[in-house]
């Protein structure tokens, strides 16, 4: 009698899914990775849904550890601010870097009495973070904003103490504009620092630079300006100051020499009216993943990028949507 | 009218004088043993886990323990861009975040665990135990992110502030000024993890503290009180002796929470070295690192080979430390109780 009874239920369960999977004929992906493009890529992914009826699940669990998940494949992609470095990509063959979208990083302050815009020159940056210039009425600080009345406040920087593909962007910047920073402190995605404090995540830097008169730190554009922390233009490699946006971010990443396979860090543009401290954000994928996985990419690099502004992140230049496009045709 | 064991079968009217056993039932032949079989796995497989975790956090920071050795507890230098790594600081912050805490929460929890079981009008003492214990209920992040945007801007306008703007003259305050209040008074700080770990543990010892000093025998202060003491001398003398191997032991169950704790700490000590040779100080006001942050600062975006190991050996470390501190506390428990009648 009971077994009966469950002979039917089963029966009546099998039936459903068989009728369910031959009904909808959508598909799952799964991803996970980079904290930074989470909001935009959960915008690409709703209405890519609407669109193709394809779910795709992300979890923004941070670059590093996107890169192990589709390492270990438990993952169909992965997503890192930071590029694959050759160890890595020897434990992953067959994965090629995405470039979906580029993304500004800013040195955000405040200063008392001082709104947005000061100037700011790369080797000055360098010096606050090191500890070299420690007032901000230093001669050196003061000279490049003239008509600015900087207060004699002690500088307090601050940095991300997690890992993070922002903290990459901004100290391969200054790696590469500052042979003192090169040497001391050099590149990465968490780095030695000798000075100031750090904070957790875009949230904590940014707390601790509105709660400390005389703070600086470096977060991510979209952040700064939800947040409306006033941020410095910063001097590019043709001598403009640039104030960070949507639009100088994607004027430097034109700028940028991508190599063939988009593992460049586009930091310190040669373009006039590029911001030089932006970086890609990329997603990861093998060669012969599902075709369903294609078919969004396709989409993400074209229909997708429109949505990149809303959200504070600047699309792909042409010249590299076309690249990408191209890398995204050699996909199985 | 002849009485009939319990359970007997009814075959003993033949002969009524032999006595009759009960038949041995299932669970009285065996209950007992299942029982104790049971139970004896339950505890082991607390033994398990931690062979186990042990042995797993031994296993993945082989690499890390093979490439440094001891270098890796004695040097100051993390840096991950080279590959290096040496976490003195780290040890140091977690025993000195620890260290302050207890400085603080001791004193505070004794004191009101002795208010509460002692000297408080029943009306007063529901309402006060409860509310402890709703303390010790609320999550760490909580606890940190309240103090980030409630403590830290107090602690820096009417703590950090005023004293970095004193001015000592006496030899001996300066010399305090240099060990302990050095450093710009950012917020994030020694002092403010120190502080937010009391607060979090202050409901821990208070709360056990509190029911060992209710579970003294009432006959042992009715006879402190028969002899003519006073209540302070009954509860210096006879109560807190009494008392004092379980005090001991609340003491060591909020230092377990304050060594291990992560989310509150990480938000408020500054992760960041303090700037010395050793990146060791003892100044209040210099932020720095303890274990258990750097491991959540770390650990989503660490490197794959030599990084994660090394991280992993911070675990291993952690682990460590918290067995010999509560080894630690058991011999002084052991050492302490001897000298105590009844102290056990």
């Amino acid at each position: 009698m009971f077994f009966t009874k469950l002979n039917k239920i089963a029966v009546t369960a099998l039936a459903l899914t068989s009728l369910l999977s031959v009904g909808a004929q959508a598909q799952t992906l799964t991803g996970a990775g980079a904290t930074f493009p989470a909001p935009l890529y959960q915008k690409w992914f709703q209405q890519y849904k609407a669109k193709t009826g394809d779910e795709i699940n992300y979890q923004a669990i941070g670059s590093g550890g996107g890169i192990k998940a589709v390492t270990a494949k438990s993952v169909d992609f992965g997503a890192s601010d930071a590029p694959m470095n050759d160890t890595e990509l020897k434990n992953a063959p067959g994965i090629i870097h995405i470039p979906t979208v580029a993304g500004a990083v800013v040195v955000a302050y405040n200063i008392p009495g001082i709104g947005p815009g000061i100037h700011l020159t790369q080797d000055v940056i360098a010096d606050i973070f090191l500890g070299k210039i420690t007032k901000w009425d230093d001669a050196r600080i003061t000279k490049l904003s003239p008509g600015t009345k900087f207060p004699s406040t002690s500088i307090a920087p601050f940095h991300r103490s997690d890992g993070s593909g922002t903290t990459n962007i901004f100290t391969t910047f200054l790696s590469q504009v500052s042979g003192d920073w090169k040497d001391q402190v050099g590149a990465g995605k968490s780095v030695k620092w000798t000075k100031g404090l750090g904070g957790k995540g875009n949230p904590g830097v940014a707390a601790l630079i509105k709660q400390t008169e005389g703070g600086i730190g470096y977060i991510e554009l979209a952040y700064a300006v939800q947040n409306v922390i006033p941020y410095a233009a910063v001097r590019n490699s043709k001598g403009n100051f640039i104030y960070p946006s949507v639009a100088s971010t994607t004027a430097a990443a034109e700028g940028a020499t991508l190599a063939s396979d988009f593992r460049t860090v586009i930091t310190n543009t040669k373009a006039a009216q590029g911001y030089p401290i932006t970086g890609f954000t990329f997603l990861l994928v093998y060669r012969d993943s599902k075709p369903e996985l294609k078919k969004f990419l396709e989409w993400a690099l074209t229909d997708g990028q429109s949505q990149a502004d809303d959200l504070l992140y600047a699309k792909l230049p042409a010249s590299v949507q076309k690249r990408a496009l191209a890398a995204v045709a050699t996909l199985k | 009218m002849t009485t009939t064991p319990i359970n007997a079968p009814a075959a003993s009217p033949a002969s009524p004088k032999k006595l009759v056993f009960p038949k041995a039932s299932f669970s009285i032949l065996y209950g007992d043993r299942i029982y104790a079989a049971i139970t004896f796995l339950a505890s082991l497989s607390i033994f398990g886990i931690i062979v186990w975790l042990a042995v797993q956090l031994s296993q993945a920071s082989g690499a890390s323990i093979h490439k440094f050795g001891w270098s890796y507890i004695t040097q100051s230098n993390w840096d991950e861009t080279k590959d290096i790594y040496g976490i003195l600081p780290y040890i140091f912050g977690t025993l000195y975040s620890s260290f302050l805490a207890l400085l603080i929460a001791v004193p505070i929890s004794i004191g009101s665990a002795v208010f509460l079981s002692e000297l408080a009008p029943k009306w007063l003492r529901t309402p006060m135990t409860f509310l402890i214990e709703l303390l010790a209920a609320i999550p760490s992040v909580v606890y940190g992110l309240w103090g980030i945007f409630v403590m830290l801007p107090w602690l820096k306008t009417h703590v950090m502030n005023p004293i970095s703007h004193a001015h000592p003259h006496n030899k001996f305050a300066l010399w305090l000024f240099d060990v302990f209040f050095s450093g710009n008074p950012y917020g994030p700080s020694m002092l403010a993890a120190g502080l937010i770990l009391s607060i979090m543990v202050i409901p821990f010892i208070t709360a056990v503290t509190r029911d060992i000093l209710k579970a003294i025998p009432r006959s042992q202060r009715e006879g402190s009180y028969a002899l003519g003491a006073t209540q302070w001398e009954t509860i210096s003398q006879v109560v807190f002796p009494y008392a004092k191997s379980g005090i001991v032991g609340a003491v060591m169950l909020g230092l377990g929470r304050a060594l291990g704790e992560t989310m509150a700490v990480t938000m408020l000590i500054g992760n960041q070295s303090p700037g010395t040779p050793t990146g060791i100080s003892f100044s209040l006001f210099q932020p720095g690192y303890t274990m258990a942050s750097a491991l959540a600062n770390k650990f989503t975006e660490a490197a794959q080979g030599i990084n994660t190991s090394a991280l992993a050996e911070i675990g291993l470390v952690l682990f460590f430390v918290t067995i010999v501190v509560n080894m630690a506390a058991r011999l002084l428990v052991f050492y302490t109780a001897k000298d105590v009648a009844g102290g056990k």
